[in-house]
């Protein structure tokens, strides 16, 4: 009963929101923001399962893989940064000004020097999406607890044990919670990387049904990776929620005591 | 056999320093259960940080065992008084209680027995799947201990670590102190604030002065080991013993003031 309240209210808003645009577009005579029902159909021929795999498939690969390497570069820069204080003095500075430069002007920098293909693509997503786990993972070992750390020791709990057993846990929200920053990052990353330059994924699709005047098509393109983005925030909100169960549940009794 | 001796620390702070701890010295022989009491703010936590090798003093020693402390000695456990924050809320209680038994790398076998021994003799059987946070902080306490316990201390730093419960709670834990301490034979310092818990507790009280710290006082405290929070908190020696501890407290505390 209570998850079927939850479904109705998270879905009452898009259905609002798509019954307005279907209704005010029902009679659109304009060129370029066709009727939402010719959007509908050509998103059925468009998006077939050959061409997904052909456009979509290749731009998820790619995010995944920009997205990990900038997860396991992230917290390992941001374990050694937030428990060296020395390092974090001489490092700070600069990845606030790394932090600070826009990621899709280095597209055509990092084309320069990687060329066109896949391995752009990636490096311009771990470049965009690193600094949020970063930043997120230093401030989260930083703050683990005092007494957390004089307990593991005077236990004995010291080298990879402090790191994975105490250190990481205890930072694991912030890091989760860089890890969707990042998350959301490295789709627009893909995205802008691809309309630069490619030869197939969904960026590289939606410019050219624009390119070609394709405009149904380019619309339905656009409703995919929306809908391909909150696929993906769910699915890391359901795995977030897991791997932090025993966060939600100090939480909630440190607030009913 | 922890001895303390001429321990001092000062804190920098900038140009400031502060003088927590200024000169102490006193033994705890082995298997010897003492309480350390003094006046609130008298850094007793400091104190027992140096104690247990996570502080270094500014002067003097401490030897476990004839050895130098600089670092956490071996077969030394240590209760801390935020047992909130000092049990890990992303492990289960098992987990929480094999850790340092891992880290000693106990084999897994020898791991099981000790977590389910410890956690029968505070009270804990059938607790190991849950959570602290899903305890009350009574019961955290004694899975603090029962960690304490499953880890073989030879000597076991106790630094307030009933501060935080209720009354009723804290008798029932002073009683399971005193019961493990007896079955078990370790060497037990005892940090308190509370007098009557200090003499109901200790075979010895150190009373301390009042920050920057000495000792101010020590008593032999001749209960009969047989002790219970009714008879004994009613012996007229236990009030006789208290009224003497309470009188050097407060002889600290006015020293401070003057």
């Amino acid at each position: 009963m209570n998850v079927l309240k939850k479904v109705v209210l998270a879905l009452a808003l898009p259905a609002v929101l798509f019954g307005a645009w279907w209704v005010l577009s029902a009679g659109s005579e304009s060129y370029y923001s066709p009727p939402l029902s010719k959007i509908l159909a050509a998103f059925r021929t468009t998006w077939t399962p050959t061409q997904l795999e052909a456009e979509v498939l290749p731009s998820l690969l790619r995010l995944f893989a920009g997205f990990a390497l900038a997860a396991l570069i992230g917290v390992g820069a941001g374990v050694a940064i937030g428990l060296n204080r020395r390092l974090r003095a001489v490092m700070e500075p600069v990845l606030e000004f790394f932090r600070a430069i826009p990621p899709p002007v280095l597209v055509p920098v990092i084309m320069l020097f990687a060329g066109i293909g896949d391995t752009m693509k990636v490096i311009v997503i771990v470049f965009g999406c690193i600094w949020p786990i970063l930043l997120n993972t230093v401030e989260g070992v930083r703050a683990v607890d005092s007494v957390v750390l004089d307990t593991a020791r005077s236990y004995g709990v010291n080298g990879t044990a402090r790191i994975t057993r105490v250190v990481l846990p205890s930072a694991s929200p912030q890091i989760a919670a860089g890890l969707r920053q990042a998350l959301s990052i490295a789709i627009i990353l893909m995205v802008i990387s691809e309309m630069f330059a490619a030869s197939n994924g969904l960026g590289f699709t939606i410019v050219q049904f624009q390119r070609s005047f394709a405009i149904p098509e380019m619309w339905s393109g656009i409703i995919l990776l929306g809908l391909l983005g909150f696929v993906l925030s769910l699915l890391f909100r359901l795995a977030e929620r897991r791997a932090l169960r025993w966060y939600e549940g100090l939480r909630a009794a440190q607030r009913s005591s | 056999m922890l001895e303390v001796k001429g321990l001092r620390k000062v804190y920098q702070s900038g140009s400031r320093e502060v003088e927590a701890l200024r000169d102490l010295t006193f033994t705890v022989e082995n298997g010897d259960l003492v309480c350390l009491v003094g006046p609130s703010g008298c850094g007793k936590t400091t104190l027992l940080r140096c104690l247990a090798g996570l502080l270094a003093p500014t002067a003097g020693d401490v030897r476990v065992d004839g050895k130098a402390v600089d670092g956490p000695p071996e077969g030394m456990a240590v209760v801390f008084q935020e047992y909130g924050r000092s049990l890990f809320p992303w492990m289960n209680v098992r987990d929480n209680v094999e850790l340092p038994l891992k880290q000693k790398k106990v084999p897994k076998r020898r791991r099981q027995e000790l977590i389910e021994q410890s956690l029968d003799a505070v009270g804990l059987t059938g607790s190991a799947a849950a959570y602290p946070w899903q305890l009350s902080g009574g019961m955290q306490q004694r899975v603090a201990i029962a960690r304490a316990v499953a880890y073989e201390p030879r000597t076991l730093l106790m630094d307030e670590p009933f501060a935080a419960v209720d009354a009723q709670t804290r008798a029932d834990l002073e009683d399971l102190v005193r019961e493990l301490w007896k079955r078990l034979g370790v060497t037990i310092l005892f940090v308190t604030h509370d007098i009557d818990e200090s003499v109901y507790l200790g075979q010895r009280v150190v009373m301390l002065s009042s920050s920057p710290t000495v000792v101010q006082d020590e008593l032999l405290i001749d209960l009969p080991a047989d002790r219970d929070q009714l008879t004994t908190r009613a012996d007229p020696r236990f009030i006789a013993l208290r009224t003497r501890v309470y009188e050097q407290i407060q002889a600290a505390k006015k020293n401070a003031e003057r």
